[in-house]
């Protein structure tokens, strides 16, 4: 790993595929909006995905207004908060974290740092935006039908979903699960061309154990995806007719409102296995890219290799397969027969040493390291005490006997929200202040940045801690009101109150981070290509923004990995991918 | 160094947070004590390593945050190190993981001297059924939902016509026996949650879930619905009141049963009568 193969130089193959064939655009239309490039396809992605993450975070406020002060406004109903719940819920995992990481920053960084001029099917990658934002439209369509989007929570669970005592029975549902099967199909197009162009479309001397991290977190949970999101597309698909044709997949025989169903022996837990078999990758297909992005946000920003690449590599891999056998401990007190609680704890309890090892890794590349405190920088730091946070109450809840007093409680929406709500969008604002100045030439502002990671931070962090203790107490979640309730002390109302306080200068901060994204496309210090002076092939580009192409006339040939730091002997303290190892001896390295 | 002491106060805040949290699990009122064990034990250890973490960062960036002329050393990877965290870690996980299941093992095994009570869960209301003199309970179907039958209980069924129905009101149970609760929907998903208890679990249309525990102290606890079931799924309120025996006793005689309720006595007898000829 360590060795830069100063002789491969002449023997590094070339690339499988080598040069590829462009398409150019020919006009404003083709180059910009119908555009065929991963890197305007990723604005495309990241600007839709942000537009819905906006009502989702409205939502929130919604949500935190109704818990923090129930009754005082006339606007949120038991229905709608059923509603926002699931929207919010729906929104940031799937529309928001997860385009927003394999359609945002996948589609921006893999070709550029794995050294390809593009993904290698551009036309289903453009596709694929267009059938995501389809999907985005048809989403946000359900707040303006009769009846309004439906309050079945982000699970969906039938027979609930479909019928009528819960809100948005009429059009909610159906289109919530037209738009999921739409979402499916425009990722898997995204997805192929994700892993496609990481096997097939690395540049010369890019083998995989030199490939960023971020690489790797992106290119494993593409993968996951794809074998994940196939479960919730047939139950979307099976649901569906349930709801439209009265199939009966997941409905038993029941009673609707006093009056027996035409349904019967369908199997409610079924879509549970199902939705879980999708649901819990899901969290991993969120945290991975985030985990890949934040070590390489460390490496760079303290000056130092990442600490153990290898196994870095290898518990991303392990916990991307692991994640695949695990997915019943969401379903601990389901009904399911209890005895599948042992083998689930077990292989749950299990994917915390590899990411432990994450963990140990992350704090090991900071000790003696050279830590700039920059933007990106402070925001890792936090991922990582919310990722611990959040990872640490999911030891509780894993193990099975310990989550059935807290299952369906507020702790579990506090574990939730630390470990793939608060850290991954920790990883997304330290990458969008990391890679901004790629992507736009400019810097972002450095004090509207610091003033966005503290509050975000620290108010973030002031929700959902105490938040656990009000789930230890016994507070269910999904409750709009818990009102009188004998073990509920007034107390617990006080910090409800204060949470929905934090929770909303947490959103008001947020509107800091949009003016400073656009202040400073316009305002912001020129960043030059390598402002952070980073290793990786993403920076090295001859253009910044990299053009159409991105490398010019030729591809990079990359000689050694991407955490080539603070080299001894080396006369700068990172040595870029693609510098070959005759000038790094002329200038006297040693490797 | 304002980084690493805010990254410490936040260790040292959430360990006070803990500590003196005046939000803490309801006084237990059932034999689960192993499950608030084992919650502890995983807050030593979870507690222990989310410490441990925070410091270090917080060492770190104090010790090694950027100055004019520092550089970074350059260790790629220490194999041992990476082998001795893991097997550290593997350690503590095994140290959680052994009393759960354990403590798991207990929950799923039903002592066989455990009378069983029926929780039925309904769009959005509680009624229970509890077994009459013949100590069974008889079967139901939702298809046998009526407005004089809620719970859609086997009119044919001989041994369901002595069976306590306890509809949309309270449930009392005697302290100190261990009790099987049968759970059961005839609409959507729900959940009999009662903190004290510890123990819950989803009930399903179309099949019978479980759970059981004994209760360990008298009083009135609330009974909440912990799996969202549709619009008023906040409202879904009902009582376990434990008693002592006698009392219970009384309470039991006031109670009706399935064939009162349904008005089917005269049926009752007849059916009985066409079977013995």
């Amino acid at each position: 790993m360590v060795d830069i193969p100063f002789d491969e130089v002449a023997g590094i193959p070339p690339a499988e595929v080598g040069e590829v064939e462009l398409y150019h655009p020919k006009s404003w239309w083709t180059r910009y909006v119908f555009s065929q490039d991963a890197k305007v396809i990723a604005i495309q992605y990241s600007l839709t995905a942000s537009a819905i993450g906006l009502v989702a975070l409205v939502l929130s406020w919604m949500m935190r207004l109704q818990l923090g002060f129930p009754g005082t406004f006339s606007f949120i109903d038991a229905n709608q908060y059923l509603q926002f719940i699931t929207m919010h819920g729906m929104i940031m995992v799937i529309y928001l974290l997860t385009a927003l990481f394999l359609g945002g920053f996948g589609n921006y960084l893999i070709p550029l740092m794995v050294g390809a001029r593009d993904m290698v099917f551009p036309y289903v990658n453009m596709l694929s935006y267009w059938v995501y934002l389809l999907a985005v439209l048809v989403l946000a369509s359900t707040f303006f039908v009769p009846g309004g989007p439906t309050g079945a929570g982000w699970t969906l669970y039938p027979p609930q979903a479909i019928l009528s005592g819960t809100p948005g029975q009429d059009w909610g549902i159906i289109l919530m699960l037209a738009s999921l099967i739409l979402f499916i199909i425009g990722f898997t197009m995204g997805g192929l061309n994700y892993v496609v162009t990481v096997l097939q479309a690395r540049t010369r001397g890019m083998t995989l154990m030199r490939m960023p991290l971020t690489v790797w977190g992106i290119f494993t949970a593409t993968v996951m995806a794809l074998l994940a999101f196939p479960a919730l597309f047939v139950a979307s698909v099976m649901l569906l007719l349930d709801r439209i044709l009265g199939t009966s997949f997941f409905m038993p025989t029941l009673v609707e409102m006093g009056q027996l169903t035409k349904y019967g022996g369908g199997s409610p837990i079924l879509f549970q296995h199902l939705f879980w078999f999708f649901g819990h990758p899901e969290v991993y297909i969120v945290a991975l890219p985030a985990f890949g992005i934040i070590s390489d946000l460390i490496s760079v920003h303290a000056r130092k290799n990442i600490f153990g690449y290898r196994m870095m590599v290898w518990a991303i891999v392990a916990i991307g397969a692991l994640s695949f056998v695990v997915w019943a401990h969401h379903m601990y007190v389901s009904g399911m027969n209890p005895y599948f609680g042992f083998f689930f704890a077990t292989t749950t309890l299990i994917i915390a040493i590899p990411t432990a090892i994450k963990v140990y890794n992350w704090v090991l590349t900071l000790w003696r390291g050279d830590i700039h405190l920059t933007v990106p920088m402070l925001f890792a730091l936090a991922f990582i005490i919310t990722f611990v946070n959040g990872g640490l109450t999911g030891l509780f809840l894993g193990n099975v006997v310990v989550d059935v007093p807290l299952s369906d409680t507020m702790f579990v929406v506090a574990h939730f929200h630390m470990v793939m709500g608060i850290a991954p969008i920790m990883a997304v604002f330290g990458g969008i202040y990391h890679w901004y100045p790629k992507v736009t030439g400019r810097m972002l502002n450095e004090a509207l940045g610091r003033f966005h990671f503290w509050v975000s931070f620290l108010g973030a962090y002031a929700v959902f801690f105490p938040m656990h203790y009000l789930g230890l107490l016994g507070m269910p979640r999904r409750y709009h009101d818990i009102g009188e309730t004998a073990f509920i002390p007034a107390s617990a109302h006080d910090l409800n109150a204060f949470m929905s306080v934090a929770a909303l200068i947490v959103g008001f901060a947020q509107m800091v981070f949009l003016f400073n994204l656009i202040w400073s496309l316009f305002k912001g210090k020129e960043a030059g290509g390598n402002p952070w002076g980073a290793a990786s092939l993403e920076w090295q580009t001859p253009e910044t923004p990299p053009g159409h192409g991105n490398w010019g006339k030729e591809l990079p040939i990359v000689y050694r990995w991407a955490y080539d730091y603070s080299v001894p002997g080396a006369t700068r303290d990172f040595v870029p991918q693609n510098e070959p190892p005759a000038r790094l001896s002329a200038q006297g390295a040693h490797p | 160094m304002v980084v690493a002491f805010v990254l410490l106060l936040v260790a040292i805040a959430s360990v006070l947070f803990h500590l003196f949290s005046p939000w803490w699990w309801t006084p237990l009122a059932s034999n689960w004590g192993y499950i608030d064990d084992t919650i502890t034990l995983t807050f030593w250890i979870t507690g222990a390593v989310f410490s441990a973490v925070v410091v270090f960062m917080a060492y770190c960036v104090f010790r090694f945050h950027h100055k004019e002329g520092r550089q970074a050393a350059y260790n790629p990877e220490n194999k041992k190190l990476e082998w001795w965290l893991s097997i550290g870690t593997a350690i503590g996980v095994a140290a959680m993981l052994a009393p759960g299941l354990v403590v798991w093992h207990q929950f799923v095994t039903v002592p066989a001297g455990a009378t069983e009570v029926e929780v039925v869960g309904q769009q959005w209301m509680w009624s229970y059924r509890l077994p009459g003199k013949d100590g069974r309970l008889g079967t139901s179907d939702a298809r046998d939902v009526s407005s004089d039958n809620p719970l859609g209980l086997n009119p044919n069924d001989s041994n369901g016509k002595d069976d306590i129905v306890i509809q949309n009101d309270d449930l009392h149970l005697p302290v100190g026996k261990p009790v099987k609760v049968l759970l059961r929907s005839i609409d959507v998903l729900h959940d009999f949650y009662v903190p004290e208890f510890r123990a819950k679990m989803d009930m399903i249309p179309g099949s019978v879930t479980y759970y059981w525990f004994t209760p360990t102290r008298t009083g009135t606890f609330e009974v909440l619905c912990a799996e969202l079931c549709g619009a008023a799924h906040a409202q879904m309120r009902s009582k376990v009141i434990v008693e002592e025996e006698k009392e219970y006793h009384a309470w039991l005689e006031k109670q009706r049963t399935f064939a009162e309720v349904s008005g089917q006595h005269n049926v009752a007898k007849a059916a009985y009568k066409t079977g013995s000829e």
